[in-house]
């Protein structure tokens, strides 16, 4: 897995590349949280489009990043989800809680 | 009619959660002698990624020497084109599964499990049957169609 991030305006949005489970979870935890915490944006863009393998981890890993952004007041976007991805979203309901954008 | 073992295949391997991409990646593999659709091989990978990695962070979560704790599988391809994956633990074992077994409940304590391990294996597969005693351990069967036309 792999994490890149990119700055437009008051948007950070951080692209996971790869498979997201348990093992990878933390290493991803890390990296974003240090993102939300140090640059603290107005809104913050996770991509997921390029997810290609997705379990619970995944979903924990959102619902964790959503507090973490409430705490520093920024407002999380789940962006462009890929297949993998969505079907975990839509399990849990996430889809209707979470602010979901696709395009650009 | 019984439905006859045409294929069958045994692992294991250390509790390490390195081994949560091999551990799915060997059961999709045996399954894919079917030939069966990317759909379906998805929904497999992400229901033994749950129940390996329940193994690792609740079954074994206690115990120090890693070294020791082992997750067994063992897989059964029978003539329906029905794949029965079995995933065992000699972890700690769950006191309630039926509780366990409910959406989003989580005994984790640091946030970032969602509770719905359980809830995923249960839609996307065609059956599960978890048995488990405490200081036992537990396993998960899952039963999965092959042949989804
Ligand atoms: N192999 C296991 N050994 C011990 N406890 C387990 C095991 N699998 C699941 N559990 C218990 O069931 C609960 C629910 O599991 P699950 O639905 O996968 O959610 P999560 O893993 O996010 O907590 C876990 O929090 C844990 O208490
Ligand atoms: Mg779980």
């Amino acid at each position: 897995m792999d994490i890149t991030s990119e700055k437009r305006g008051d948007t950070i949005t951080a692209f996971i590349k790869g498979e997201i489970d348990h093992h990878n979870a933390k290493a991803a935890r890390e990296t974003l949280d240090s993102i939300i915490e140090t640059e603290q944006p107005i809104h913050f863009g996770l991509d997921l489009s390029r997810v290609s393998f997705c379990d619970s981890s995944g979903l924990g890993l959102v619902m964790g990043r959503m507090r973490k952004c409430q705490t520093v007041g920024s407002t999380l976007i789940i962006k462009n989800p890929s297949v993998a991805a969505m079907r975990i979203l839509e399990i849990a309901g996430m889809d209707k809680i979470l602010k979901i954008e696709r395009g650009d | 009619m019984a439905d006859r073992i045409i294929n069958s295949m045994k692992t294991e391997f250390t509790a390490k959660s390195v081994n949560e991409s091999f551990a799915r990646t060997a059961v999709a593999s045996f399954a894919s002698q079917t030939d069966p659709s990317i759909a379906v091989i998805a929904d497999i990978k992400t229901v033994v990624s749950e129940a390996v990695t329940n193994a690792i962070v609740h079954g074994y979560a206690d115990i120090e020497d890693k070294q020791s704790c082992i997750i067994y599988i063992q897989c059964k391809l029978l003539e329906s084109g029905k794949l029965i994956i079995k995933i065992k633990d000699k972890g700690c074992g769950i006191g309630d599964v039926k509780t366990a077994m409910q959406p989003l409940f989580t005994t984790d304590t640091d946030g970032e499990r969602s509770g719905m391990g359980f809830t995923i294996m249960q839609s996307f597969t065609d059956g599960i049957k978890v048995k488990s005693r405490l200081g036992k351990g537990t396993t998960v069967t899952l039963e999965k169609r092959l042949n989804t036309n």
